[in-house]
């Protein structure tokens, strides 16, 4: 046992502690193989659900396939719905007395709150491969080279690691794992209000300017440009989706520079 | 070393505006259980997680081992283990598990922190669940798994709030064995209870609190005294109640209370007074009595009387 009194020392523990943490989820997941089979194959249902069902209603503004278009949509949507697991496990670990005893333990403080979105970053990673595969085989595929397609899987990192201190804070905020539960389907009308199904040309004003500035709407718009793919808005455009990459990296930052500190004292505040 | 390893002075916290603590004073000797007792809102948990260092008390101060809650939290953290209300362990994963990642975030290397986990569910028989996980147990395994996660380091002191809440006799049963083995290991151990049976089988001081601040505190044996024993009569003749309430009014130094036409009962200060003596009085007196009982009280009825009142004890 090292002691946490110096600051490289503090640092290792946090490290370590965080990565026992990554191992927790994982172990949590091997416990669970059918929560493993569904959400790798919740991207495939998706991509089936909305490729062909919608795919063949929707008719995209620059006449492009539908499914080329959807891709950037989900992977959106995958995307925005990490912070809703971070916060729900947050919220239960709190409710359930957990976050109470790493509290009363002599581990690194900051190692939970890391350990936590590490994971959600880890777990992600391989939802998104399931679904790029999926894309890839209902005919989407990048046209713009290495670089660029790179480019649009870092910003969707980017944001989702900036996401999951979204849920962090407020999995801590609620301490209650079952109103954590209870606003997880906020999240759906949250991903439909965007571009990322439909183009937002054809809503209502008030809801057209709500979905233009949706953080879901740059990223879809983003990855649209950046893997070259069909559905980049043309005529009056709101400034998120002229400059979708910018508006991604604002957001993350802005996300990060807010909830990283909010979350930090959320956690560590006593007196409760 | 004599000094005490919990100690608690003058610790007040309020929430809004419930003052949960005002002025709790503590004091466990080093290897003796502690039970705090007090009824629902009293102010137990509130105490404990300040103990814990959990929470920062707003006045007061309170050192574990010597050292102080708030400004060593982290030297307490490493001499303590809290086991809470309700079983903090992570449901998904198995009991091993749970006691292996514990352990290391309790900072053992990878092979001891496995070790220690095997030792421990051997110890306090759960080695035939530990690779179910904790989802599939039942409320006594899971309070039993709480309970070692909390040894994982052997801690100098152990706080168990309510560790046997909501457990059928047998589970809480076997709780309370395993902290007597921890005790006879030379670990301190604060248990707040509202089952007064069970700081009577483990406590060996009780300290009632109610409002937030400690009304009484003693062994089991010295609070029972404090409202004397309870002396039952049931007579053969309902006619002779008068003449037995004499009696006992004049044994007891106060006035007998009638449960029955034909029963009634007086608590008899703790003069020694024995069973026969009783009788004999009866007797001379003609009173015929069918049945005539003394009992101690127990703690349930101390504490009754005890949180009944307004102002504190002594
Ligand atoms: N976080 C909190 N916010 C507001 N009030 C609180 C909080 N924690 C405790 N209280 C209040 O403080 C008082 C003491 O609560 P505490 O939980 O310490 O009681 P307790 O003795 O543990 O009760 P129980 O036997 O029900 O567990 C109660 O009136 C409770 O409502
Ligand atoms: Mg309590």
């Amino acid at each position: 046992m090292t002691a946490l009194t110096s600051p490289l020392g503090r640092l290792r523990w946090t490290f370590t502690d965080g990565l026992t943490l990554v191992g927790r989820e994982l172990g949590r997941l091997r416990q669970e193989p059918g929560q493993i089979v569904a959400a790798l194959v919740f991207p495939v249902i998706m991509v089936v659900l909305f490729g062909y069902v919608f795919g063949s209603a929707i008719q995209v503004p620059d006449g492009g396939d539908y499914r080329e278009y959807l891709m950037p949509g989900l992977f959106a949507m995958v995307t925005f719905s990490a912070w809703l697991g971070v916060m729900t496990r947050m919220a239960t670990d709190a409710s359930r007395g957990v976050m109470d005893r790493f509290r009363s333990m002599p581990m690194a403080r900051l190692a939970v709150p890391f350990g936590q979105t590490g994971a959600d970053l880890l777990t992600g990673l391989p939802m998104l491969a399931i679904m790029v595969g999926a894309g890839l085989l209902v005919g989407w595929q990048p046209h713009r080279g290495l670089i660029p397609t790179a480019q649009a899987f870092l910003l969707m990192i980017v944001l989702r690691y900036a996401l999951s201190w979204v849920g962090v804070y407020v999995g801590l905020a609620v301490k209650n794992d079952q109103v954590a539960d209870a606003m997880v389907p906020l999240g759906l009308p949250f991903t439909m209000l965007s571009n990322a199904f439909v183009p937002t040309d054809g809503m209502p004003g008030w809801l057209r300017f709500l979905a233009d500035w949706n953080p879901v709407s740059a990223l879809t718009a983003a990855s649209r440009e950046l893997f070259g793919n069909p559905g980049a808005p043309s005529g009056n455009v709101a400034w998120p989706l002229a400059h979708p990459v910018t508006t991604v990296l604002l957001w993350s930052a802005a996300l990060l520079v807010i909830f990283v500190p909010l979350s930090l004292r959320a956690y560590m505040r006593r007196g409760r | 070393m004599t000094d005490p390893m919990v100690v608690a002075e003058g610790l007040h916290k309020s929430f809004g505006n419930t003052h949960a603590l005002r002025g709790l004073d503590l004091s466990v000797p080093r290897g003796t259980v502690c039970g705090v007792l007090g009824p629902n809102g009293a102010g137990k948990t509130t105490a404990v997680r300040i103990l814990a260092t959990l929470s920062d008390p707003d006045a007061g101060h309170a050192r574990i081992a010597g050292y102080d809650v708030v400004r060593e939290a982290g030297k307490v953290r490493a001499r303590i283990g809290l086991a809470g209300q309700y079983a903090a362990v992570d449901e998904k994963l198995t009991g091993r598990g749970n006691l292996r990642m514990f352990g290391r975030l309790s900072h053992l290397s990878r092979r001891d922190a496995h070790r220690r986990a095997d030792e421990l569910l051997e110890r306090f028989g759960l080695m035939d669940a530990a690779d179910r996980p904790v989802v599939g147990y039942s409320g006594g395994m899971r309070r039993r798994l709480d309970l070692i996660t909390c040894l994982i380091l052997r801690p100098d002191v152990l706080f168990l709030d309510e560790p046997t809440t909501g457990l059928d006799p047998r589970s809480r049963g076997e709780i309370w064995d395993s902290i007597r083995e921890l005790v006879a290991d030379g670990t301190t151990v604060l248990l707040t209870t509202q089952y007064l049976d069970e700081a009577d089988h483990l406590a060996d001081a009780i300290a009632v609190i109610d409002h937030g601040q400690v009304i009484a505190t003693g062994t089991p044996d010295e609070l029972k005294a404090t409202i004397g024993d309870r002396l039952d009569v049931t007579l053969e003749d309902p006619a002779a109640l008068p003449t037995a309430m004499t009696v006992l009014n004049t044994l007891a130094g106060t006035e007998p209370t009638t449960t029955d036409a034909d029963r009634l009962s007086v608590t008899l200060p703790a003069t020694g007074l024995r069973l026969a003596d009783i009788v004999r009085e009866l007797d001379h007196a003609g009173v015929a009595a069918a049945d005539v009982s003394l009992r101690r009280p127990t703690l349930d009825e101390v504490f009754l009387r005890l949180t009944n009142r307004e102002e504190p004890v002594q």
